[in-house]
């Protein structure tokens, strides 16, 4: 794990510059671990909530509760443990904060409240800590979410490869929206937000030592904006302000491509909702430096992890307008449709192969092994 | 890409599919003796494509799937040691031994790494003095002279804490066990590629002339592989039985010969057990006598010692002989699907039996038990 | 064994005592070893397996069969529009 000096501009505050690395005491519950929260956690994250500093945060929703267009909340956890700590466009705060961002926003949910909870690593360098919490500031500014609570624990050196994160997130899904795995149809079009196996080939080119032409950055980025933009766009237009009810729901199911790629989450769509989905291989958008390292490391691109894209299923006929609108986002420019819902083949998923032959494309069999025979 | 993209063309494939069909008057079985063939065929969905009247064996062709149950025990054994870093290929991990496989010994605690070649692992061996590194070099022709080097480099750095498991071997030999054997019936063969793009062809010359069947060296991408079948189907066709060659571009007859003098002088020919077919006389290689400090199992002679018990379920024996295809196995998507393979062919992959599994189903009822799956004979 | 990649060679260069390049798969840059390929040159392509030149891909053969394998196409339309 490299450090990055001072890449973020977060400087060490006094208290802690006593403290090069991460000790015991810093989960400890006391002096040490007070000063931590208030010299780097809650200046970090501050927020209205936060600073009420209780055992839990106390929230009040009845402003968003008595709304028409309330409809559900959306609750969400996720842990983070990529390593390396920092890769190629992101870090593991970014994909902390994206990560449950995207989770909440794949049920069309508007992400509101994150909690945050760190277990680090005896010997963790401070200045690491300072800047993942910077990136994780960061990322909630942008994404427009506030860590509203959070917990810190210390393990012995040996038994955490650094730091582990793990967030959970609160959102709002507005009324008459049901975006859910069961529900996609036959007939219904698959649509990807953009090019696949940016992120796991990121994270692979820093550990196989392999360099690009154009560098391979992670896609990590909080989609929540692109959700909305799509929701939108299948009612007839964006609409200012508060949400009203939509009239009818014009996307079925949405999933973000994380671990397993691409394959996964049409397996996973196709098992939960009863149905086959055959694509056309040729229409993913992948990017050639990605496919190049692929064909070297013998890896599907299929398989591997993102963390910036979604894969929306949604009826034929809202399909051009929701693409259209996807594409003029920063974060589905290269949005493309692959492929439909059948009746045939329940749970199964193929793909029509360059060569116009046909391949079942499975779930993704455990940790990826690069293939050499 | 370029080399690429051009062998994968839509048109090109339908055309030469095409005159295939025009060419091809009865029926016809051909063997592909390489897994990365195997992978390529099915995972463009070209067996599907093929005239109904040729039949495409699986050989071999896989060295994951032949090294010896004995051999990866050994490794098992080597890598759980604590003064061990393990070192592998990749696809060597999940293939089971006869208790568990390497993952699971990572997964205890044992230091076992996946290197991409293996002058990463004399590499690694340069940078940990206080341990033995064990490098698991199997694979066939094409993987011996980089095998061969990492050996070379060792020794010319001096490097006492580098060694080496041996479990090479070589394509023609298996071909004629094969052709040997009363129960295999091939017609023709297709040479693997890039065994051939370093040991060239001349080896093959031999056999056709004593089995009188034809050779055609084959690349990889759906093109290649279409002209190597379309060779040797116009062989078959008009009784003739010689060597050709569909992969000019990387293999010429005499090979790459500097490859093969490393070859030669850090191996030797040996009599070497292939998973699941059996002792084939010099059909593989192992270190000469002069390296042999540089030898895993001299090194730690207590594994020679070892005794290995296969999966009574598995007949990946009788798929890599041709002779049943993954479908007919009872275990085949049951007990034994690549997340808890049985046999080796389930695990590489470039094992049929994997291959056959992630691109095919043959057979396979839907996964939710509803609807017919997707069947090879439907065309 | 089978897994080997074209790739171009964009560098040449010494390391250990072994002739080494700098290899372009198509837009992903590696460092492969070129002792078994004492002519190659920059920008020829290669094959690549495990880490190692084995071969110079032969354009002009490579041009040659293409055009071959198109012409098969060629009389194959012929014929059937017979």
């Amino acid at each position: 794990m490299k450090d990055k000096p001072n890449l973020l501009g977060w400087t060490c505050p006094r208290p802690l510059q006593n403290y090069p690395t991460i000790v015991m005491g810093h989960g400890a519950g006391g002096r040490m671990m007070a000063d931590l929260i208030e010299h780097l956690f809650a200046p970090a994250f501050d927020n209205q909530w936060l600073r009420q500093m209780g055992d839990s945060t106390a929230i009040d929703l009845s402003s968003i509760v008595h709304r028409p267009s309330f409809g559900q909340l959306a609750f969400t956890t996720d842990s983070f443990v990529v390593s390396p700590l920092f890769f190629p466009g992101g870090n593991i705060g970014e994909l902390a904060v994206y990560g449950t961002v995207n989770d909440l926003a794949m049920r069309g949910a508007k992400p509101l409240y994150l909690s945050a909870g760190f277990i680090l690593e005896e010997g963790l360098p401070m200045e690491t800590l300072g800047n993942v919490v910077t990136a994780m500031a960061a990322a909630c500014r942008k994404a427009g979410v506030k860590i509203a609570t959070g917990d810190t624990k210390v393990v012995q050196r040996g038994h955490g490869d650094g730091l582990y994160i793990n967030t959970s997130g609160l959102g709002v899904i507005p009324a008459g929206v049901d975006i859910g795995p069961a529900n996609a149809l036959p007939g219904d079009v698959v649509l990807a937000s953009g090019t696949m196996g940016d992120h796991g080939i990121a994270i692979m080119s820093v550990r196989e030592g392999l360099t690009f032409e154009t560098e391979i950055k992670s896609d990590s980025a909080p989609l929540h904006g692109l959700v909305e933009a799509m929701m939108a766009a299948g009612q007839g237009g964006q609409r200012k302000g508060g949400l009203r009810p939509p009239l009818q729901n014009p996307i079925h199911c949405l999933r973000d491509a994380t671990r397993g790629g691409l394959a996964a989450v049409l397996n996973e769509l196709a098992g939960s909702s009863k149905v086959g989905i055959e694509f056309d291989e040729r229409k993913v958008p992948i990017r050639p430096e990605v496919n190049a390292a692929c064909e070297m490391l013998g890896f599907d691109p299929l398989s591997i992890a993102n963390e910036g894209k979604l894969v929306a299923i949604m009826p034929e006929e809202m399909a051009e307008k929701i693409l259209a609108a996807m594409r003029s986002h920063e974060y589905g420019k290269d949005a493309a449709i692959i492929g439909r819902v059948v009746a045939e083949h329940p749970g199964m998923v193929t793909a029509k192969t360059a060569i116009g032959g046909m391949r079942v494309v499975d779930v993704p069999a455990g940790e990826l092994l690069p293939r050499i025979c | 890409m370029k080399y690429l993209d051009e062998y994968r063309d839509a048109d090109l494939t339908r055309k030469l599919l095409a005159e295939l069909q025009k060419t091809i008057t009865r029926p016809w079985t051909l063997m592909e003796v390489c897994g990365g063939q195997t992978h390529s065929i099915i995972k463009s969905g070209l067996d599907r494509m093929l005239p109904a009247e040729i039949t495409l064996v699986h050989g071999p062709g896989c060295p994951v799937c032949v090294t010896p149950l004995e051999q990866v025990d050994k490794a098992i054994a080597l890598a759980a040691r604590p003064d061990v870093i393990f070192t592998s290929y990749g696809d060597m991990l999940r293939v089971p031994g006869s208790t568990h496989d390497l993952l699971a010994v990572k997964a205890a605690g044992g230091d076992v790494r996946i290197v991409y070649s293996p002058l990463d692992a004399v590499k690694i061996a340069r940078d940990n003095p206080g341990k033995t590194v064990v490098f698991f070099a199997i694979g066939f022709e094409t993987t011996a002279p980089a095998n061969a080097m990492a050996v070379l480099q060792a020794k010319a750095r001096g490097l006492t804490n580098f060694t080496v498991l041996v479990s090479h071997v070589t394509v023609p030999a298996a071909i004629a066990a094969l052709m040997d054997s009363p129960n295999v019936q091939v017609d023709g063969f297709l040479a693997a590629g890039h065994v051939c793009t370093v040991m060239g062809f001349r080896e093959y010359e031999p056999l056709v002339e004593k089995y009188k069947i034809p050779i055609v060296v084959t690349g990889f991408e759906p093109v290649d592989l279409l002209h190597g079948i379309l060779k040797c189907v116009r062989q078959l066709e008009t009784g003739t039985h010689t060597v050709e060659n569909a992969y000019e571009r990387s293999v010429s007859r005499e090979g790459n010969q500097p490859a093969q003098a490393v070859i030669r002088k850090v191996f030797e020919m040996t009599d070497r057990a292939w998973r699941g077919i059996g002792v084939i006389p010099m059909s593989g290689y192992h270190l000469r006598q002069e390296f042999a400090t540089f030898d895993a199992e001299l090194r730690f002679p207590e594994v020679q010692a070892i005794e290995t018990k296969e999966s009574p379920l598995c007949i990946s024996g009788l798929v890599l002989q041709g002779r049943k295809k993954p479908g007919e196995c009872p275990a085949f998507g049951k007990e034994c699907t690549p997340q808890s393979p049985l046999g080796a062919t389930m695990v590489s992959s470039e094992g049929t039996c994997a291959a056959y599994y992630r691109y095919g189903r043959y057979s396979l009822p839907s996964p939710l038990g509803e609807g017919p799956g997707v069947r090879s004979d439907e065309r | 064994m089978c897994l080997g990649i074209p790739a171009r060679v964009i560098e040449l260069y010494e390391a250990n005592g072994m002739k080494m390049a700098r290899v372009d798969f198509g837009g992903a840059i590696k460092e492969a070893c070129m002792e078994y390929l004492a002519e190659v040159k920059v920008g020829d392509y290669t094959i690549v397996h495990v880490g190692f030149g084995l071969s110079i891909l032969d354009e002009q053969e490579a041009l040659e069969t293409l055009e071959l394998l198109r012409q098969i196409e060629a009389r194959g339309e012929e014929g059937t529009a017979a």
